[in-house]
């Protein structure tokens, strides 16, 4: 999309440049720190620790810790660590790719909504309103059953749930918007409808759709970590962490290292998600809009 | 309220033809053929005659808009086929099934009650105490571990580690604690933040200073009039989260090997079985559309100052 105007604009009542858009506080920077750390696992971990995560070698297997490998190795003779940053990829890269297209998909359909209004917009919020009266666990399911358990099919139902609260609260702001005299003053000076919805609109979204957006990450990471592990989401040899603990299942009273790592790893990314929320929260006091 | 009530039905009716749509187009874009598949299933080997003498029987071979009309007139007569893998009607498989599944969900329940209201009622009355620090910290942990791994540590420390609690089947109460136990954790943290917040919002409404003045002891203040008020957002949630519980169902069940219509489900699912997934998806969701609508209707019987119709909801 445009990157330029999006945070350059001049549209009143708010101006900003892009370092005071970063909050200061303390739960956003231990949120962010957390969250970085993980994203070094994810792109530094393979470099460190140059063994293959899919290699399998069955005299090998689960070893304890050494210098080849840290963490020791799974039930397969495969390296725990190699298999924790390659799911650090795997986990990390999915659900930025979820929220990405669910914003892509509802940042727009709200707006079109919003600013149409009329029938149009009576029909597109009829839409919604059929789409999130199916509970997304049981769209999951069916999907998983009907077509076959895989990431690809998770990640399309969680999109075709998700997409919907973006075009909700994007709908309400635009609605809350355009009534303001700034916005009536830019239709009067002639400025047409797709330009008032790029310079004036769209400003006002980012902070909502950042906090609603930090905090989907934190669930949908849970969501496939979940399906993963029941088996419905990402198919082994695949190192999701969820499917890691799944896989370890019948070895963890002899090495406990299999089912303590891939969750602790998922519990620190969902607080570090809920934490970066919290403070971008904080920082705009999304609540009081 | 009884135009409401019909606005509410209609909806409802809506609702759950899209449910039914959803299922009918997701079982026919399934990878495969379900007559081939129904064959193989009993690994015998067909001729084409065969083959086509059981699509006609099953009524494949009719227009797609025909055979949603008799598939959705069976699903309203709870005919909802025939388990390949069991041979039997699905409907009995669910029912045979869904007992447990209570079981275990009233168990979470009762955890979840037993831990959340204690909480919330100390948070509320000590406010930033250390009642109210302490679930504010079991909030967070609670809503950032997967219920799946909360299960998994459980079994690791209570069965394996201690050797106090079995960790598989069904048996006596000591195999409904641990499941209970991961089932309710995963949301006592958060019904305890939820009324707490509730509590302390009704606590500075004017009615309760008015009690306060007529000299009611606190406690009575707190339990009698702050709670009533403080009840709606958590039946909200309550009544949102129904998916959640159910998603908390299977996770436990196919954790602890209960079995109930959550490891049905993920057995189905693995052998594909498409009656029995179909079955479930189509209770499931009603079950999660109705709870949803129910929720709706008790508003009015919570607050009183909540009217349907003229307006008020509608």
């Amino acid at each position: 999309m445009n990157e330029t105007p999006l945070l350059t604009t001049d549209s009143p009542p708010h101006r900003r440049t892009i370092w005071r858009l970063f909050p200061r506080n303390l739960l956003f920077r231990s949120g962010a720190a957390l969250l970085l750390l993980f994203v070094l696992l994810a792109v530094c971990g393979p470099l460190l620790v140059p063994n293959d995560p899919l290699t399998v070698d069955m005299s090998k297997r689960l070893l304890p810790p050494s210098f080849e490998y840290p963490l020791g190795t799974d039930h397969l003779g495969r390296c725990l660590f190699a298999r924790l940053a390659e799911g650090a990829q795997v986990t990390l890269g999915v659900s930025a790719l979820v929220i990405v297209s669910v914003a892509l998909i509802g940042i727009p359909f709200g707006l079109i909504a919003g600013t149409s209004g009329g029938r149009l917009d009576a029909w597109m919020m009829r839409l919604v309103d059929g789409c999130s009266a199916l509970p997304e666990f049981v769209l999951a399911i069916a999907i998983a059953g009907f077509l076959g358990p895989s990431l690809s099919h998770l990640l399309l139902s969680i999109i075709v749930i998700k997409w919907i609260s973006y075009a909700r609260v994007v709908r309400s702001i635009v609605l809350a918007e355009r009534e303001k005299e700034y916005v009536l003053a830019a239709y009067v000076a002639g400025t047409n409808k797709w330009t008032v919805m790029r310079r004036h609109l769209l400003p006002q979204l980012l902070s909502p759709i950042c906090v609603l957006a930090a905090l989907d990450v934190g669930k949908v990471i849970m969501l496939i970590s979940m399906f993963s592990f029941l088996g419905l989401g990402a198919q082994p040899p695949t190192p999701e962490w969820g499917a890691m603990l799944n896989d370890g299942r019948p070895y963890f009273q002899t090495v406990p290292a299999l089912m303590i790592l891939p969750g602790v790893a998922i519990v620190l990314v969902v607080i570090a998600c809920n934490l970066l929320a919290d403070g971008l929260r904080d920082h705009w006091d999304v609540r009081s809009q | 309220m009884w135009r409401f009530l019909r606005k509410r039905l209609l909806q409802l009716a809506l609702v759950l033809f899209l449910l039914s749509v959803v299922t009918f187009g997701l079982m026919k874009l399934a990878p495969g053929d379900p007559v081939l598949q129904l064959l193989r299933i009993d690994q015998v080997v067909v001729t084409q005659a065969e083959e086509a003498a059981l699509r006609n029987q099953l009524g494949f071979d009719r227009p797609l808009l025909a055979q949603f009309g008799d598939w959705l007139l069976g699903i309203v007569q709870l005919d909802l086929g025939t388990s390949l893998l069991q041979k039997r009607p699905v409907w009995d498989v669910l029912i045979d099934r869904l007992p447990t599944t209570l079981l275990l969900a009233a168990g979470g329940l009762l955890v979840t009650l037993l831990l959340a209201v204690p909480l919330a009622f100390l948070a509320a009355r000590y406010p930033g105490r250390w009642p109210d620090h302490l679930s504010r910290l079991l909030a967070l942990v609670g809503s950032s571990i997967p219920s799946f791994w909360m299960g998994l540590l459980l079994m690791y420390l209570f069965a394996y580690q201690l050797n106090w609690l079995p960790t598989m089947g069904q048996g006596g109460l000591s195999h409904l604690i641990l499941p209970s136990l991961t089932l309710g954790l995963s949301m006592a943290a958060l019904y305890a933040r939820l009324l707490r917040a509730g509590l302390l919002e009704s606590l500075s409404q004017e009615y309760i200073r008015a009690a306060r003045a007529r000299g009611l002891a606190e406690r009575r203040i707190l339990t009698k009039h702050a709670l009533r008020g403080a009840l709606l957002p958590v039946i909200t949630v309550f009544g949102m989260s129904t998916g959640h519980v159910l998603a908390g169902t299977v996770v436990v069940e196919s954790l602890f090997g209960w079995p109930g219509l959550g490891s049905m489900a993920i057995e189905a699912i693995l052998q594909r079985d498409f009656p029995v997934i179909q079955g479930y998806v189509l209770l499931t969701g009603t079950t999660i559309v109705l709870i949803n609508m129910l929720v709706d209707l008790s508003y009015g019987w919570l607050d009183p100052r909540i009217r349907y119709g003229k307006g008020g909801l509608s």
